[in-house]
């Protein structure tokens, strides 16, 4: 681990504890019952056990949505902010505090409507985080509006006669980014995957960019339900580079051998549409990572007094 | 009429005077900045006192021959300590009579003022530019100047094949000649400039620079003299974002995330190139938005950080300064005004962003808003910000503008001091029981806890909430912590001086001022009081909370004048009535805090105030019975 800001590595004294997954529960998750934002809790508080990570070195930044009261239920730092800005706000606390473990979560208004300018630079920055996009296709703490991934023709309070354009294709969005290191899709329905996909992202050194298909109980509960009642229209992509779930094998028959690596047949993979595809479509840890490139020498006081002397001396009249 | 010399010159005239004006104007791109900021750095090393402002035209290449394409630097020479632009220019070098008729428009010339022009338009294969010569000295004529018509290129091409670009430096020895200025401080000056660039090009700048001295030697028949007077104190030369820059670095602070803007930017140029070895980092964010936003993630994980910007970034970034009162996180955010609203005039000063920094959030948004008054102050005030920021957890505003930005002048060398800079992270446990807003129920006053300390685990939320930042909706909640927020600021209040009076502390009229027009102003109050008016001045750097005892001292005054550079109708504009008249923006807040019946003068000109303007208005503004 590398300390910035003068810190001194006295931290490190949680050798022996073996942090339980009950450690890492915040608050009592008020989502609805049926929320598919309870299963990524759950997936993720599993996470950060299986990795033993430090709660108090860790951190969920959020927007604001559903999906965005996440870290109030998560017993680490959290950070709620504004809606769609989450990931400036998780970009400047990796600039400053390397150190610290970064997730974000967004839904989908958040990362792909108000925020989507800040969603294309930080896959591009590929600072080194763990950033969830929780889509349910519809605005649902605002009450049922449409929102970019809302599915064409779907009828919502803000276009009643079903709304009008194609949905919007995160994945396609992410893998055309210059600079996007880890893009993969999974579902909120098949736990296990879920779970794998979440760890593959976390181990990812870089941006990881995890798109989580979910169905709002409440305004969207029937947009996968064939996918969901027909295992077959589901495409897993397996690869020992990306995510394996043996488990799931007898479920999702169709599987389909792609290298992560292969930015060309994933981009062919994210444009096909009569499948549903989970799996890590791209991942390249030799993508440069902003947050590595702006690494600093810390200064200490005096060292900052001395060399501002000599600054002044630039301007001596 | 070419004036290269043919006779025996006469003796120059020797001008002995405590201050002159100098400016050099030209076409964007023609190198009259560099020129101008040379002279007024060696004026300021010989000892004069020096203000030099930026003369910038809004695009990069205007078109060239235009009067909106006028750029340059303006630059007053006093003998002692210069506070301020001054009022008309005693001596002009153009480039061309369309960016001199610019300057003519505007009444920026003394009506004696010796104007060097470059004259090879007069003698252009193009009919029509001649033509426009002609009538630009028609329409010179009706102001006395004295005009030298000087052969810039033609002399330039002697020593180089570009004299476009070259003449800037022959502008600089002809002025070198006349203000009898130091040429070994020069060159050093010139290689400081050209320090990237190779010494052929240093060499060439060096020739041109002497060929327009010795020019000047036979040609032109003035010489001025301004005495000079050797500083006992170590003096240091820059522009207020330069010392922006510098406090931000001398107040320990590590993050900057900006977006550029003009004319806020010129700061992270600076700090570009030397933030990184003071441990330091610029972000240039993807937009305005997310510059303040990776601020206050920064802030939030550990030191205060800042983000700089002009009024439309400022208007941009607005949802995130309400986050940061909201959730008690420090940041420091710096707005160099420019002519607004929209994107107005940027390039330009103007003071009319100060009711937005106040009230702009949505919400009861409590928190800090400060204005540097002098290019010193831009240094310090940073230091004072990022101690606010941390020990009041709150968003500390400095509102400086262009006039600061781009203005030049010497200002005593800061004696740095270690205590100046954030301390290292704390990243000790959590005391126990220790929550994340552990208001005191006094001072509204907590310690706040970063990211990193065990035991101290809490989600930030911008939503309201109690004491442990959990998100709370009861009325009861939401008022406490809506005093615990605002308290800070009376405490702070109650923790400063009542500002001084520049004068007598009594008499007709109190001219109140903030930010920049400092100098402009105490000049004004002091040829006032030379005509025997009894007028003082009050200049606040604290706008949020304002100074304290601001109401003894008006009430002192038959009359209160607040004087800023943005807009206000004059009591006697036509539909105009004392409860409809629009008022300038500090003079809103200090009625509102004082009752005083303060009146208000403004002019947005896009230029800093003239003491003689404001000087007018002080004469016209005296209250009945109050002239001497």
């Amino acid at each position: 681990m590398s300390y910035t800001c003068g810190l001194l590595p006295v931290l490190d004294t949680h050798e022996d504890h073996q942090y339980e997954m009950s450690e890492y529960e915040g608050a009592r998750a008020r989502w609805c019952p049926g929320c598919g934002d309870h299963s990524v809790l759950t997936a993720v508080q599993r996470l950060l056990a299986a990795e033993q990570l430090i709660p108090e070195q860790t951190m969920f930044v959020s927007g604001i949505g559903c999906s965005s009261r996440f870290p109030h239920y998560m017993k680490t730092y959290g950070f709620h902010g504004l809606h769609g800005r989450a990931l400036p706000v998780a970009t400047g606390i990796k600039l400053h505090r390397p150190e610290l473990t970064v997730f974000v979560t967004m839904g989908d208004g958040d990362c792909t409507s108000i925020g989507a300018g800040h969603w294309l630079h930080a896959m591009r920055y590929n600072v080194d985080m763990t950033a969830m996009l929780l889509d349910n296709g519809i605005y649902g703490l605002t009450k049922n509006q449409t929102s970019p991934t809302t599915p064409q023709g779907f009828k919502s309070n803000t276009q009643p006669y079903g709304s009008y354009l194609p949905s919007l294709n995160p994945i396609e969005v992410a893998l055309g980014i210059t600079n996007a290191s880890f893009v993969a899709q999974t579902a909120e329905w098949a736990p296990s995957h879920l779970y794998a996909t979440l760890r593959a992202a976390y181990k990812h050194k870089g941006f990881s960019f995890v798109r989580v298909l979910q169905r709002c109980p409440v305004y969207t509960p029937s947009i996968f339900q064939k996918a969901v009642q027909d295992p077959d229209r589901i495409q897993m992509l397996v690869h020992d580079d990306g995510v394996v779930t043996p488990d799931l094998e007898k479920i999702y028959k169709a599987q389909l051998h792609h290298d992560p690596r292969d930015l060309a047949a994933a981009r062919a993979l994210a444009e096909q549409t009569d499948r549903i595809i989970l799996g890590v479509f791209f991942k390249d840890p030799s993508k440069p990572r902003y947050e590595e490139m702006r690494r600093v020498a810390p200064r200490t006081p005096a060292e900052r007094v001395s060399l501002l002397e000599k600054e002044f001396s630039r301007y001596a009249v | 009429m070419s004036a290269s010399a043919t006779a025996a010159p006469a003796p120059p005239k020797v001008l002995r005077v405590p201050e002159h004006t100098v400016e050099i104007v030209s076409d964007s791109g023609e190198g009259a900045q560099k020129c101008g900021q040379i002279f007024g750095a060696v004026s300021a090393k010989m000892g004069n006192g020096v203000w030099t402002v930026e003369l910038i035209p809004a695009e990069i290449q205007p078109p060239a021959r235009v009067p909106e394409g006028a750029s340059g630097n303006r630059i007053r020479i006093g003998e002692r300590a210069v506070t301020n632009w001054g009022d008309r220019t005693n001596l002009v070098i153009a480039f061309n009579e369309q960016v001199l008729l610019a300057r003519h428009r505007v009444d920026a010339l003394a009506d004696d003022c010796v104007i060097l022009i470059e004259d090879k338009w007069v003698r252009h294969d193009d009919p029509d530019i001649v033509a426009q010569w002609d009538a630009a000295m028609k329409e010179l004529s009706s102001k006395p100047y004295r005009i030298i018509p000087v052969a810039m290129e033609d002399q330039c091409l002697t020593i180089t094949d570009t004299p476009r670009k070259g003449k800037n430096m022959f502008a600089l020895g002809m002025l070198a000649r006349i203000y009898g200025r130091d040429m070994e401080r020069i060159k050093e000056q010139i290689a400081h400039t050209f320090r990237k660039k190779s010494e052929e090009v240093y060499k060439t700048n060096v020739a041109l620079l002497e060929l327009g001295f010795h020019w000047a030697e036979d040609n032109v028949p003035l010489r001025v003299e301004i005495p000079t007077h050797a500083s006992d104190k170590p003096l240091v030369v820059m522009n207020g974002n330069e010392a922006i820059g510098m406090g931000a670095m001398a107040s320990g602070m590590e993050l900057c995330a900006m977006y550029p803007i003009t004319p806020a930017t010129s700061v992270t140029h600076y700090l570009s190139e030397v933030f990184e070895k003071f441990g330091g980092t610029i972000h240039q964010a993807e937009d305005e938005i997310a510059a303040v936003g990776a601020a206050i993630g920064a802030s939030f994980a550990g030191k205060v950080a800042f983000t700089i910007t002009s009024g439309p970034g400022m208007a941009l970034k607005t949802e995130f300064l309400g986050l940061a009162v909201m959730t008690e996180t420090p940041l420091v955010l710096v707005d160099v005004q420019r002519g607004g609203p929209s994107t107005g005039l940027p390039t330009k000063v103007e003071q009319s962003d100060l009711l937005a920094a106040m009230f702009g959030q949505t919400g009861d948004a409590p928190h800090i808003v400060m204005a540097p008054a002098t290019i010193e102050e831009c240094f310090h005030i940073m230091i004072t910000a990022r101690r606010l920021a941390e020990t009041f957890r709150t968003l500390v505003m400095v509102m400086t503008d262009a006039n600061l930005a781009t203005g030049v002048t010497p200002y005593p060398k800061p004696a740095l001091d270690e205590k100046w800079q954030a301390a290292p992270l704390d990243l000790a446990p959590v005391k126990d029981g220790q929550k994340p807003y552990d208001w005191d129920p006094q001072t509204g006053l907590s310690e706040r806890i970063i990211p990193g300390r065990p035991g101290g685990m809490f989600t930030l939320t911008g939503l309201a909430h109690d004491d442990r930042s959990k998100v709370a909706y009861s009325a009861d909640i939401h008022q406490r912590s809506s005093a615990m927020r605002s308290r800070k600021i009376a405490v702070l209040q109650s923790l400063l001086q009542p500002p001084k009076v520049y004068g007598e502390d009594s008499g007709d009229l109190l001219v109140v001022g903030w930010g920049s027009t400092k100098g402009a102003i105490e000049e004004a109050v002091d040829r006032a009081r030379k005509e025997g008016l009894k007028v003082s001045a009050l200049h606040l750097r604290f706008l949020s909370p304002l100074e304290p005892g601001l109401k003894a001292i008006f009430k002192k005054f038959k009359k209160v004048l607040a004087v800023e550079i943005n807009y206000s109708d004059e009591p006697d504009d036509p539909y105009v009535t004392e409860e409809n008249r629009r008022r300038g923006q500090m003079s809103i807040l200090l009625r509102n805090a004082t009752l005083v019946d303060v009146d208000c003068w403004g002019r947005v000109p896009g230029e800093p105030l003239r003491p003689m303007s404001i000087l007018e208005a002080i004469r016209g503004r005296l209250p009945r019975g109050g002239a001497a």
